[in-house]
């Protein structure tokens, strides 16, 4: 087995597959702590976790806190709400203060794709990327892997499809690197607009056919659609994308009869998924939210490592 | 006051030389190329081994002075000129003010008068205050002394404004300048459209947003039979929409930027945001295309494009950084490293590139040895090695691409106007 | 640190001897079998508390409970770790809460694992009392740890290392004293 090295994680692009499956092994004896009685290592006692949250998201940010908790470490809350990163001080800046604390991991949310790698560079502890622009959201991918291997046995081989908005998601880009390290086959689906130019490049099968992509799916991920984001561009309207790309029973019914139904919550039902899919036997939506916790602790525990090795 | 060059070889393709030979200076001129010249001076300098060359002309370069004195002044731009081995420069007007009457070209007329330390020429703005309205009066333009016009940062995005400009250049006998840029296919972008931007989560300029401007400022220039230069071309089609122009006779001419053929966009994966300039680095293939281009005599010549940002400007978030990258210290060894000894040209080819036809494009009497020429000559050590390190920039900025390269070719002496104006 | 091997303290046969009599041990002080369950520490701690079972089964003809403890999260060395410790499950499937508990490990030395195991365990509930049984006692305590069954004591130098071999992780099973080289 290797070792884990990095005092950061920025994405799945960086990793190699084996450091992705160390991660995995690592949250699978974390998955355990979570069901003991009493749900607290010390592992991480007398560390201090940063979250320091540039957008709205309660979701990521409590199964941080609540991975950081379970390992004994002090939790710390910034949001943009209460800092002084509306007074305009740089991201460097911050980062060096939260570094001046004392504090050993930043777990940084932010809308600019880059900040989390800016902010890793520029600080000498560790910096864990929860979400940066359009750019990358490793734990949610890794989360979303670690549960299709709980469920599935294995990750190399299987098709994997990812549905809804490609090109403005950061949960569809480190899906597909880690993905493809492991030796699954993805296949993208969405509207023609939504798909980023030169993706095939990072190794997927592009359709814009919901129905092909869930033809020999294992697996399908979800993706839930930000219509808020609507810039003027060409965006399909609510009811008409889901027309045309909903996931819904009758689509799965053509399916293959144990595909795994993921989504990265939050769920927009009747918009990319109906109730009756979110909520029915192939959903492990609420699995993933479980796994979530022991994948974030495999990860602040091994950055934790990785920078004391440096 | 005399200057004795000894032994150099001397690439002067102005006047179909590369030998070795010496070379005299004498108040301010060239006094003499010959094989061996014995004579008393007051300065000896032995370029044995070395390259003797015209001083470069780098016709794109961002002084910021007047307005941004905290990104660079003239004092500091030139001084850093002259260590790339630069003896003139062309100072874009897109400062504060802009460079668009003739009130604020005496006020930079001034600041060069008191402070630059090689050659400044001096390009105007097209429309006033760059906003590609109003056209500025370009005659009193002309007679102030400027060189060239330019919107540069901006394209004039109305043909009928642009092709009054063209006409009104014409009559005053000035080059116009392109910033060839669609910004409404480019808008927002930071990267290069494809796979590079789709990896990155960013938005892309396309190459459509340069060369489909390119295409219409061609097709305008040549409605109004004016000449026109278009600045930093970075991708293939570019390249291959003037090579097409000058084959049916029409006056066009351009230059690249050395970032454009030693980096292609695999340089900004890592959101370095010294890699972020407008037109942003292209993939592979265009790399390939600039390079042809230079090698066929497409592209006339290599301009650094010196774009100062303070580390404010520069250390925040990828998209929010500023546009550009500092090159006047490492324009002629990245040409070196990349094209002389890649093979892509000879030193005669570099030299035409960086001085010849910067000059010839410009219409000043310079970026040759010829006897009586001015005196502005660059000494390089040809194969020697350095890496370009941060805090060694005389530039008041830093934001440089090639931090960290080894380059080839040092520049050993900055002759400019007939005095040492530099040595190692 | 260069190690070299400098005598072996126990072979194949003894090591089964040991272990037998520890098992005979554990049903002498305990009474019996009743409540009785054996925790092994990762890594080889896990495969000899199965050994002493199995043992225990033999003379007693009834089943002993068994788990595996890893200690990896509760190790007070963890930041200074100069190898990267992987950490693996814990797998305990019975509630410990009441129950006799035997922790079993190779090696005692420090007394820093035992501590970290007691910490571990009372996690998971709150048993009558924890015992330890250990294969080789080598001495030099830095805690106030001492192991209630013993397959042999060894007297060393700080400059050994005592290796503990296993046929389930090393192919063989022997006791080895090792000697940091020139």
């Amino acid at each position: 087995m290797i070792k884990w090295q990095r005092k950061d994680l920025v994405g799945l692009e960086d990793l190699s597959k084996e450091e992705i499956e160390l991660i995995l092994s690592t949250a699978e004896s974390f998955k355990e702590v979570s069901a003991r009685a009493i749900k607290k290592v010390p592992a991480l006692r007398g560390k201090t976790v940063v979250n320091l949250f540039y957008e709205p998201s309660t979701r990521t940010r409590v199964s941080f806190e609540v991975a950081a908790k379970r390992l004994s470490a002090d939790v710390i809350n910034i949001s943009t709400e209460t800092s002084s990163v509306k007074k305009g001080e740089t991201l460097i800046d911050t980062g060096k203060n939260i570094q001046a604390l004392n504090a050993d991991i930043i777990v940084i949310r932010h809308n600019s794709s880059g900040a989390a790698a800016m902010l890793a560079r520029n600080v000498d502890i560790s910096v864990v990327n929860a979400g940066d622009g359009w750019h990358e959201h490793p734990t949610q991918a890794l989360l979303d892997i670690f549960t299709l291997k709980e469920k599935l046995g294995r990750i190399k081989g299987l098709n994997v499809s990812i549905v809804g908005d490609i090109a403005h998601s950061r949960v569809a880009r480190s899906n597909i690197w880690g993905l493809t390290k492991l030796g699954a086959k993805v296949t993208v689906c969405a509207p023609k607009v939504l798909i980023p130019p030169g993706i095939e490049e990072m190794g997927v099968v592009v359709t814009d056919n919901i129905d092909e992509a869930l033809k020999k799916a294992d697996a399908v991920n979800i993706l839930r659609m930000q219509f808020e984001r609507d810039e003027g561009t060409a965006f399909p309207e609510q009811l008409e994308y889901f027309k045309a790309f909903g996931v819904t029973r009758e689509r799965l019914q053509k399916a293959k009869k144990d595909i795994v139904v993921m989504h990265p919550g939050p769920l927009n039902r009747g918009v990319e998924i109906s109730s009756e899919v979110a909520d029915g036997t192939n959903s492990v939506i609420l699995e993933q939210v479980t796994n979530g916790i022991a994948v974030r602790m495999a990860v602040l525990f091994l950055v934790a490592q990785g920078r004391d090795k440096k | 006051m005399k200057i004795l060059i000894k032994n150099g070889r001397v690439v002067d393709p102005a006047n179909n030389l590369d030998k070795v030979c010496d070379i005299l200076v004498d108040n301010g001129k060239i006094a003499r190329v010959a094989a061996k010249i014995d004579c008393a001076a007051e300065s000896v300098i032995d370029a044995k081994d070395k390259i003797v060359m015209p001083g470069i002309i780098d016709m794109h370069v961002h002084l910021r002075e007047p307005g941004r004195e905290d990104k660079e002044t003239v004092l500091t731009a030139t001084e850093a000129a002259l260590a790339g081995g630069i003896t003139s420069v062309l100072a874009m007007p897109n400062t504060t003010p802009a460079i668009d009457c003739a009130e604020n070209v005496k006020l930079l007329k001034s600041i060069i008068k008191k402070d630059a330390r090689n050659f400044v020429f001096i390009a105007g703005a097209i429309t006033r205050a760059r906003q590609g309205e109003e056209v500025t009066d370009t005659a009193k333009l002309k007679k102030e002394g400027v060189l060239a016009l330019t919107d540069d940062g901006s394209s004039v995005d109305k043909d009928e404004v642009f092709l009054e400009a063209l006409r009104e250049a014409k009559k005053s006998k000035l080059l116009i300048i392109c910033h060839s840029e669609d910004k409404t296919l480019s808008a927002d972008g930071a990267v290069n459209l494809g796979i590079t931007s789709t990896r990155m989560g960013l938005r892309g300029i396309s190459r459509e947003s340069e060369y489909k401007r390119v295409e219409r400022d061609i097709a305008l220039a040549r409605e109004a039979s004016c000449p026109v230069h278009i600045a930093h071309i970075s991708c293939k089609e570019s390249v291959e929409i003037i090579r097409r122009a000058r084959k049916k006779g029409i006056k066009v001419t351009c230059e690249t930027a050395p970032h454009y053929f030693a980096l292609n966009e695999e340089a900004v994966l890592g959101f370095d945001t010294n890699m972020k300039m407008n037109p942003p680095l292209r993939a592979q293939e265009d790399v390939q295309a600039i390079k042809q281009g230079l090698a066929d005599g497409t592209i006339d010549a290599i301009a650094s494009d010196h774009a100062p940002h303070t580390e404010n400007e520069k250390d925040i978030e990828f998209e929010r950084a500023q546009f550009g990258v500092i090159g006047l210290e490492t324009e002629g060894a990245v040409a070196i490293t990349e094209l002389v000894d890649k093979g892509i040209l000879d030193w005669k080819g570099l030299v035409r590139k960086l001085s010849v036809n910067p000059a010839k494009i410009l219409g000043i009497n310079k970026g040759s040895l010829g006897k009586g020429s001015d005196a502005d000559i660059v000494i390089i050590s040809p194969q020697k090695k350095w890496t370009v390190q941060r805090d060694k920039f005389l530039s008041k900025s830093k934001n440089s691409p090639f931090i960290g390269r080894t380059l080839k070719g040092v520049v050993e002496y900055t002759i400019c106007g007939g005095k040492v104006a530099f040595s190692r | 640190m260069e190690f070299k091997e400098k005598a072996k303290i126990m072979d194949k046969e003894a090591m089964e001897r040991a272990l037998m009599r520890i098992a005979h041990e554990i049903i002498e002080k305990n009474k019996g079998i009743k409540d009785l369950a054996l925790i092994g520490i990762r890594n080889r701690g896990a495969y000899l508390a199965e050994r002493i079972a199995t043992c225990i089964e033999k003379i007693e003809k009834g089943k002993v409970l068994t788990g595996i403890l890893d200690i990896t999260l509760y190790r007070d060395d963890l930041t200074h770790a100069s190898e990267q410790p992987l950490v693996r499950k814990t797998e305990i499937d019975f509630d410990i809460s009441d129950k006799k508990i035997i922790l079993v490990d190779d090696v005692l030395y420090t007394g820093r694992t035992a501590r970290c195991a007691l910490d571990a365990l009372v996690d998971f509930g709150r048993p009558k009392y924890i015992q330890l049984a250990v294969l080789i006692d080598r001495g030099h305590r830095e805690l106030p740890v001492r192991a209630d069954y013993i397959g042999k004591n060894v007297p060393t130098s700080l400059k050994e290392a005592v290796q503990v071999r296993l046929e389930e992780v090393d192919g063989k099973d022997e006791v080895v004293i090792l000697e940091q080289g020139g």
